[in-house]
């Protein structure tokens, strides 16, 4: 607008401009959260976002806050957390690469059918089944031998149901990524006698190991991350994970300790920001290959 | 190719069964977690069923349960408060500030883009538990309310705002955390737009706004219907954000919505009791209107063309 840039020039500066702007305003209260759980949880107390002593004044940093890593009391959490995520990981893993093998490369009879059931699920959300799903679980528990480990209140039961509201999008995914492998090799290993299930594990399994591992670290995060699930599905603190654990915290005291309550939940988010650093551009895209939808 | 030609009656037999093998896992996981469970709240919403007479025979009361839900003093609360959290929110971020974003970061540098996109996902993937209390202390009374803070220099009364604008909040947690959903969907939509497409309209003298209306959104209905769709049903049946922000209060039934409620009768301890069968029926009500949807979907996303025949045997 100053000098001698002309009409053209402006023309093409001030969208971009308005853009940024727009954008960076946007992300703000995003920002503001994140910065407040990570001040809060290195401070006494915080006003706003000044962290502050206990009678107010600025400053009062400590490492007080931290203390629930060496008295233990949060580990029994971390290893349930761990326990429903990496069971997750496993049992969709599994059910998924078969499964989306099969609606991807064989012809069978009904091979519609599952596949539209498939999409069916995925727009089918789950939440509303969790009283009806009460009573599955109850039964799973009251059978003999597995009952122990997959039923009501048991971490088993909990990662089961999880992996199967997260199957759909396994499913779909997997069968994307199975979409795209060449036919070529393995019609090879199939008229040389190999059988489908060889023809599978060894030639077919090995060339979607990429879009499984993104499909995995998803799958952790949403195990790790989960809280109506287990919270609905567990009593008491043998079996509840983090999130629980963390929502217990919240509600113990009262006036909530709020500074401590912070460094738990910035102690629970440290393995998804790792994945979250390392893993962007893959997250980004099972995200829109997917169509996992929290709200 | 004649080996492949050749479908003799034991192989196409060998086939179902490796098909059948392969797909086990998925349909013993299907039936037990959504088939039953969908004729059991049906069957549930038909009881009396709660923790006060769970251990006799389950009583059959018809539908008793759906005239009580109907005639319940704030069924039309309830149902005016879904109404409004479904659309108000999808509107606003889950389909309209999705594809604000989408064009923003495509229209950018794609490196910025990217970084905002990325930006805009945290919310998505930060622990529900975790993304909740952020916003709790952003809401709250001073001193401690981060939002009173930032907006005390401009003369506005500090307030617990949480309890003054609860569905301002019950809106923004779960808008900042649905729009990235459309965004992601709407930006790969615009990407896989031909450069020269736009180019030609560029020379043609289309700009800005001009551009965006009569060129980009037509060539992204698709997924905006899907988005729009999609989300519809999301909002309509996940409460988990609305449980941990306001338990649909403050005050009686303020920010409850239809599915908050069915959990909280069935399987909250709010009531007294757990009152299986009614917050069954509640539930029944979201699972026709979910298969509704579902049906939609498998209609107008040109289905058939997503089901290619395998090539081979």
């Amino acid at each position: 607008m100053i000098g001698t840039a002309g009409i053209g020039r402006r023309r093409i500066s001030r969208g971009p401009r308005i853009g940024y702007a727009i954008l960076g305003v946007s992300v703000v209260p995003i920002l503001v959260g994140y910065a407040w759980l990570l001040i809060a949880s290195f401070s006494r107390r915080t006003r706003g976002l000044i962290p502050t002593t206990i009678d107010g004044r600025a400053g009062g940093w400590t490492l007080d806050n931290w203390s629930f890593v060496s008295d233990g009391s949060v580990y029994r959490a971390t290893l349930n957390s761990t326990l429903m995520a990496l069971g997750m990981v496993v049992g969709v893993g599994i059910v998924s690469t078969l499964g989306g093998y099969a609606i991807s490369r064989i012809r069978f009879p009904g091979r519609k059918g599952v596949l539209s059931m498939t999409l069916l699920l995925n727009a089918f959300r789950a939440d509303m089944l969790l009283i009806a799903i009460f009573f599955v679980l109850r039964a799973l528990g009251a059978t003999p031998l597995v009952g122990r480990f997959i039923g009501f209140d048991t971490v088993g039961g909990v990662a089961l149901v999880m992996v199967s509201l997260e199957l759909p999008l396994g499913l779909w995914l997997m069968k994307g990524f199975f979409d795209n492998v060449s036919w070529d090799m393995e019609r090879a290993a199939l008229i040389d006698g190999a059988s489908r299930f060889r023809a599978w594990w060894e030639i077919v399994l090995p060339q979607v190991m990429p879009g499984l591992a993104a499909l995995s670290v998803f799958t952790f995060i949403s195990g790790w991350n989960a809280y109506l699930i287990p919270f609905t599905y567990t009593v008491g603190t043998g079996v509840s994970n983090l999130p629980v654990f963390l929502d217990e915290l919240i509600g113990e005291t009262s006036p909530t300790n709020w500074n401590q309550v912070a460094a738990v939940g910035l102690f629970q988010l440290i393995p998804i920001l790792g994945f979250y650093l390392l893993m962007q551009e893959k997250l980004l895209n099972i995200y829109s290959g997917g169509t996992k939808g929290g709200t | 190719m004649a080996t492949v030609a050749e479908d003799s009656p034991t192989r196409r037999r060998r086939r179902r069964l490796a098909a059948v093998g392969f797909l086990t896992p998925a349909m013993v996981l299907v039936v037990a977690f959504y088939l039953i469970p969908a004729v059991l709240t049906l069957i549930l919403s038909l009881t009396d069923l709660s923790s006060a007479n769970f251990t006799e025979p389950w009583n059959f009361i018809g539908l008793d349960n759906y005239r009580r839900l109907f005639g319940d003093a704030f069924f039309p609360k309830i149902l005016k408060n879904t109404l409004f959290y479904v659309f108000v929110t999808l509107g606003l971020f889950n389909v309209g500030l999705a594809l604000v974003l989408a064009l923003l970061t495509t229209s950018i540098p794609r490196r910025a883009g990217f970084f905002f996109r990325m930006l805009w996902l945290l919310p998505r993937i930060t622990p529900s538990v975790v993304y909740v209390m952020m916003w709790v202390r952003m809401a709250q009374q001073p001193p401690f309310g981060i939002f009173n803070q930032l907006a005390g220099p401009f003369g506005l009364e500090p307030e617990n705002w949480l309890f003054e604008t609860p569905w301002l909040f019950v809106i923004l947690t779960n808008g900042f955390v649905g729009a990235s959903f459309g965004m992601i969907i709407f930006t790969s939509a615009l990407e896989s737009i031909p450069r020269d497409v736009i180019t030609a309209a560029r020379v043609d003298g289309a700009s800005g706004w001009r551009l965006i209306r009569d060129m980009k959104i037509p060539l992204i209905k698709w997924p905006l219907l899907f988005v729009a769709t999609y989300q519809t049903m999301s909002l309509l049946t996940s409460f988990e954000y609305i449980l941990l922000l306001t338990e649909g209060g403050p005050g009686l039934f303020t920010t409850e919505v239809w599915a908050l409620t069915s959990y909280k009768r069935a399987l909250g301890t709010y009531f007294g009791n757990n009152q299986w069968g009614y917050g069954a029926a509640w539930g029944f009500v979201l699972v026709v209107i979910g298969f509704l949807f579902s049906l939609l979907y498998v209609k107008i996303f040109r289905f058939n063309q997503l089901v290619k025949e395998p090539l081979i045997e």
